[in-house]
């Protein structure tokens, strides 16, 4: 309950409406993850526990073994029965795992360091065959100590499985990462951002009008949204540091679809300030319009090449919603899909090499993947409902929103279609998802 | 009283309860009832009235055509159909009458597809209906045509009886 003086009372009121749209709050909901398939190859895991994790709420290993788990490429083999646990290399009877059908163990320990700071140390050991040079006869294929606090250990236990999985993979991992997504509840809409497990769920942005279409910088410390409070479609962008907000564009009409450049200096974004929906590309400061598409057509979701060098796009030109290529600049664009009468919201893949889509059969909207050098179109999804995909930024897991049981749900499946995904929260609907970038490192 | 009121409105504002049904702010144009097929009403059956000594605002009497909002499009299209051209015509009528008066043009579209790709159908059905109402004398600086795609919905079930109330362009006036 406020007290105000009468004189001091609307700029209070403002102040406090200013806080609660922008405050990071924890969220009440939170994110479940459960997965479905696999990969056609599993990487059989056992996962230790670590010395000294039963000190902590969060429990390093358990979080290791969900994230690999969760990826559908790994298989976790259980460490029940066996009796001592090995916390050395040394320690370690490699017959015993092979036994079990484990490739690979992870062991580790939780050090106490002064000033309240922690060492998590591990070691990824091979445990398909002996080798009589190394320490105890166990070959080790990785092996770091991460300096953290009891705060960070969820991110430090994300850290630790990208490592392991870049080593068993060859890939790298994307455990660390976050997503953004937008919930809705009656005529309340939240802009929400949580790790990629789902868990630490934080409200960047809430409206009661609604918000669309996130996308992250590059460098995964902004994100550029369309909100409609101003009663039309306007693009922020949010520091998500410092919560500070700031008009990317507000030009007469509509204005969405922001797509930041691979360097973060430019967005692709549509408006419809010159007539019907054109692509246009702006300085991430607002300043520098230049228009793309000149078309008397809808021409909208831009999405860049890794390269920078091209952007994907929709547009209903040739009569119905298909995918074209043009120049980054601009300039000529060239039609992409041919199969059926909607095909939209292309997205590329990290690698530029094939993009993900939406593509509309017999009343059906499914998530479908096409190779660009090939033309080759492999559909991902079986939903009647499926749109908004995003790709992970190893391009292994693609994140989409789809209709479960009368409600908006996100879920995932893997580029390949073999592995799929489905995330619940316990109220409302869930949509427009966006996959966050890896970072070289997080504060 | 005033401190109760204000109260009562920051709960409100803070609680952001899991209500089931969309709550209509004051800025949206008036809700109109729209069981039926919406082709069932239109065609003008309101007279303006004749101006009184009453102080009725004819934009929200709702024995006046102008308190009639909503334009509805079939599957596809942004044609207008001509049982709408009387509502545009209202409208149009009163912004040349009243050069100060401004209008969002918020064009609609129903949930199935991509929703920026319905943002874009929004606006083409905005644009239609703004087209119209500049043959008709109001200057553009009274209008400005946006969308708001499929984010907001007026029926939120999974088939035409639903669908068909999306597809639509509101008149809002500015200060509504």
């Amino acid at each position: 309950m406020i007290r105000a003086t009468d004189s001091a009372k609307p700029l209070r009121l403002a102040l406090l409406l200013v806080l609660w749209l922008v405050a990071a709050i924890p969220a009440r909901a939170t994110l479940t993850i459960e997965i479905s398939g696999g990969a056609a190859l599993q990487i059989p895991i056992a996962i230790a526990p670590f010395q000294g994790e039963e000190a902590f709420d969060e429990r390093v290993p358990a979080i290791i073994a969900a994230d690999l788990a969760r990826s559908g490429q790994f298989k976790i083999v259980s460490t029940a029965g066996i009796n001592p646990l090995p916390q050395t290399p040394a320690e370690v009877r490699i017959g015993e795992w092979k036994a079990r059908g484990a490739s690979s163990l992870v062991i580790g320990n939780i050090v106490r360091q002064p000033g309240g700071r922690l060492d998590v140390q591990f070691r990824l050991l091979d445990t398909v065959k002996a080798d009589p040079q190394a320490p105890g006869g166990v070959t080790q294929l990785a092996g770091f100590s991460l300096p953290t606090q009891p705060s960070q250990l969820r991110l430090t236990a994300h850290q630790i499985a990208d490592i392991i999985y870049e080593k068993l993979t060859g890939e790298p991992g994307v455990f660390a990462t976050r997503i953004a997504y937008v919930t809705k509840r009656g005529n309340l809409h939240e802009l929400q951002v949580a790790d990629a497990d789902g868990a630490n769920a934080q409200t960047v942005f809430r409206s009661r009008e609604p918000i669309m279409s996130p996308a992250w910088s590059p460098d995964g410390s902004r994100l550029a949204y369309v909100a409609f409070e101003a009663k039309k479609p306007v693009i922020y962008i949010q520091e998500l540091a410092t919560a500070r907000r700031t008009v990317l564009a507000n030009f007469k009409g509509s204005n969405s679809a922001p797509a930041w450049s691979p360097d973060g200096s430019q967005l692709a974004i549509v408006l419809t300030k010159d007539g019907s929906s054109q692509i246009y590309a702006i300085n991430a400061d607002g300043s520098g319009l230049k228009r793309l598409t000149r078309s008397d057509a809808i021409d909208t979701e831009p999405s860049w090449s890794p390269d920078g060098r091209y952007i994907l796009f929709t547009s209903d030109r040739g009569g119905s919603p298909q995918i074209y290529r043009m120049p980054a600049y601009g300039g000529e664009a060239v039609r992409l899909t041919f199969q059926g009468s909607y095909n939209v919201t292309p997205r590329y893949s990290p690698d530029g090499k094939s993009f993900v889509f939406i593509q509309r059969e017999g009343g059906r909207f499914r998530l479908a993947i096409q190779d660009i050098a090939s033309g080759q179109v492999q559909v991902l999804t079986d939903g009647g409902l499926d749109e908004s995909p995003s790709f992970a930024p190893n391009g292994r897991l693609i994140l989409y929103a789809t209709e479960q049981r009368g409600r908006g749900q996100l879920a995932a499946v893997s580029s390949d279609g073999r592995v799929k995904q489905k995330l619940s929260t316990e109220a409302g609907d869930v949509r427009e998802p966006a996959w966050g970038p890896l970072l070289k490192s997080r504060p | 009283m005033k401190r109760l009121t204000l109260g009562v409105f920051l709960v409100a504002l803070l609680a952001g309860c899991a209500s089931t049904e969309p709550a209509k702010e004051q800025a949206r144009a008036p809700v109109e009832d729209r069981a039926a097929q919406p082709a069932a009403k239109a065609e003008g059956s309101a007279t303006p009235l004749a101006p009184a000594a009453s102080q009725v605002n004819p934009l929200r009497d709702p024995n006046n055509i102008l308190s009639k909002r909503s334009i509805y499009f079939d599957y596809d299209s942004d044609a207008i159909k001509p049982e709408y051209k009387p509502l545009i015509e209202a409208h149009a009528k009163y912004l040349t009458e009243h050069r100060s008066a401004k209008v969002f043009l918020q064009g609609n579209a129903d949930e199935r597809g991509s929703r920026e790709y319905n943002l874009a159908l929004g606006q083409r059905r905005a644009d239609a209906v703004r087209k119209m109402m500049s043959v008709l004398g109001v200057d553009e600086k009274q209008m400005e045509s946006v969308s708001f795609g499929e984010e907001n919905p007026r029926a939120t079930c999974h088939d035409e009886s639903c669908w068909s109330q999306n597809r639509r362009v509101d008149i809002v006036y500015e200060g509504e």
